[in-house]
């Protein structure tokens, strides 16, 4: 039944994750680190709050936009946060998770031919939504070397005159990375002298490590210029709750709700409850979730480095990118068979991109017993590689 | 007061106590010598009061009962409350006390081999000690949480995908 399928569907190519997930199903008592979501449980008072709204019956559509009173909670969170203002009536919209709001954006911003620049490596549902919008997409290749930070340098050689948005996701999933204010002016001046359009994904803004994350939105002339999108999955520990949202200029908000009303009409409203009581009372259970982040974090490169990998400190997020090069294996060949000889399950570097090729992703949001079992055994796997290359 | 590190590295040790300086060091990215000397100090300090596991004692089968006692206290002139829950406190089955607001002055948590044990204790040591003056025995049926823990069962286990985005 393909032949039904859209040619713009039938060519997008599957999710190197994807394919990775199929082989790791087949397989028993693996220890994954190839999740991309926390290992904590949605704090208590959060979880108790939907509950409650279930017993009260809340159980209807709200507007399209999310629960006024979720959308005012929200415009003060960024305000005291991120130093960020946006009128709740008309500049916020509550999406299905931050992953709606990304497709809305592509969707709502794009024409055919459009150029969109995506971070090399990056979060793999970018390309695909700006090529399901009909845009092609250029990829801007980011480096170990300079902390895998994007540089104007990188910007200036694949940038094109259809350009139209380009895509800052920092922290940055897979690599941890962060940008800080010195390093978002020049790309501001970027954007300003292209008259691009930034589509910010924040969603990990509240797990860094080392100093306050800075929203390129709140940068001087970048406000109207961005659409900012983030959600509750990450910081609260709700992805299986999905709501996210987007905040921008009205006239944006406005496109992007006339997608969302006919094609979503709405996020569930016990999510968007359960996330208003996160906003009001979750913040310390936030913080100790970072917290706990922040050790295995250390832990984590700690264990690479004694490996004898080069490992990039990650300053966000939850995952660390070793650079596995010096096995000269593959990303691919070497989350296989480490998958295969040790059974610890981490995520090929190139399924987020070409620039990943040489590293793997290892997400760190698993117990610390977890993560030092997986350790000892990649240990293993290492030693044995390594030792290999010497022997030839 | 604790500053920052210090409250970082001690709430670490609370929550698991067989980390070793090193662990600690990797974990906190403190020195280990800074912790080291923490730690030294702490001790000293009675910061750190001891070292122990938390047990489940239900899990082991082995038979155990404890109780709340609820004790009214005749406060004594100079001494208030503290010279009988200093008395209190040595005997080795009161495994916690407190002092209370309220209905009443004195919490004691007892334990026992038997409820017949827990008996007798209240009945021969504890209320006849001058000053008490009445006491109110509650048996502890099920512990469900202790010291943050939760111990019944793992409601919460997770069921995440093996590898997502």
């Amino acid at each position: 039944m393909n032949r039904y399928l859209a040619a713009h569907v039938a060519g997008l190519p599957p999710s190197g994750i994807r394919k990775f997930f199929d082989l790791v199903a087949t397989m028993k008592d693996v220890i994954s680190l190839g999740v991309g979501e926390p290992d904590f449980v949605t704090p208590w008072a959060v979880r108790e709050s939907g509950i409650f709204s279930l017993e009260e019956g809340q159980t209807m559509y709200t507007s399209n936009a999310g629960l006024l009173e979720l959308r005012e909670e929200l415009s003060h969170h960024l305000s005291v946060t991120l130093g960020l203002s946006y009128n709740p009536s008309n500049e916020i919209l509550i999406t299905a998770g931050a992953s709606e709001a990304v497709d809305l954006v592509m969707r709502a911003v794009l024409n055919p031919g459009d150029v969109v620049l995506v971070p090399d490596p990056s979060y793999v549902s970018y390309a695909p939504c700006a090529i399901l919008a009909g845009a092609s997409v250029r990829y801007v290749p980011t480096h170990a070397k300079e902390d895998f930070r994007l540089r104007v340098e990188d910007l200036n050689r694949v940038v094109t005159p259809k350009a139209k948005v380009l895509v800052l996701s920092y922290p940055n999933n897979p690599t941890g990375a962060i940008m800080r204010r010195e390093d978002l002016i020049p790309i501001a001046d970027f954007v300003a002298k292209h008259d691009l359009l930034v589509l910010a994904d924040d969603i990990y803004s509240d797990l860094t490590y080392d100093g306050r994350h800075v929203s390129f939105a709140s940068l001087p002339g970048m406000r109207d210029r961005t659409l900012f999108v983030s959600g509750f999955s990450k910081s609260y520990a709700m992805t299986g709750w999905r709501i996210g949202y987007v905040a921008g200029h009205p006239g944006l908000i406005e496109g992007l709700t006339r997608i969302h009303q006919y094609t979503m009409l709405c996020a569930p409203i016990m999510g968007q409850i359960a996330a208003l009581e996160a906003l009001r009372s979750a913040t310390e259970a936030k913080n100790d979730m970072v917290t706990a982040y922040d050790r295995r974090r250390r832990l984590m490169v700690h264990g690479f480095r004694q490996m004898g990998l080069d490992c990039f400190e990650p300053l966000g997020a939850f995952y660390v990118f070793p650079d596995i090069s010096k096995t000269h294996l593959s990303s691919e060949t070497f989350a296989e068979e480490l998958l295969k000889e040790e059974k610890v399950a981490v995520v090929p570097g190139t399924a987020f991109g070409p620039s990943g090729e040489g590293y793997i992703r290892c997400s760190y949001a698993y117990s610390t017993e977890q993560l030092q079992e997986a350790l000892k055994r990649i240990t293993r796997f290492v030693e044995r590689r390594l030792s290999k290359q010497n022997n030839q | 007061m604790l500053n920052e590190e210090e409250h970082r590295l001690l709430k670490l040790i609370a929550e698991d106590c067989r980390l070793t300086p090193d662990e600690l060091s990797v974990q906190t990215g403190l020195t280990t010598d800074y912790i080291r000397e923490r730690i030294i100090n702490w001790e000293k300090e009675k910061v750190i009061v001891c070292y122990q596991p938390m047990i489940n004692w239900s899990r082991t089968g082995e038979e155990k009962v404890s109780a709340l006692i609820e004790v009214r206290v005749l406060p004594q002139r100079g001494y208030g409350f503290d010279k009988i829950a200093k008395r209190l406190q040595k005997f080795p089955e009161i495994k916690a006390l407190f002092l209370m607001s309220g209905g009443y002055d004195l919490s004691l948590l007892i334990e026992g081999k038997t409820m017949q044990d827990v008996a007798l204790f209240v009945a021969e040591k504890l209320a006849p000690l001058e000053h008490i003056q009445s006491t109110a025995t509650h048996f502890v049926l099920r512990r469900y949480k202790q010291d943050g823990v939760e111990l019944l069962g793992q409601e919460e286990t997770l069921q995440r995908l093996m590898v997502s985005p």
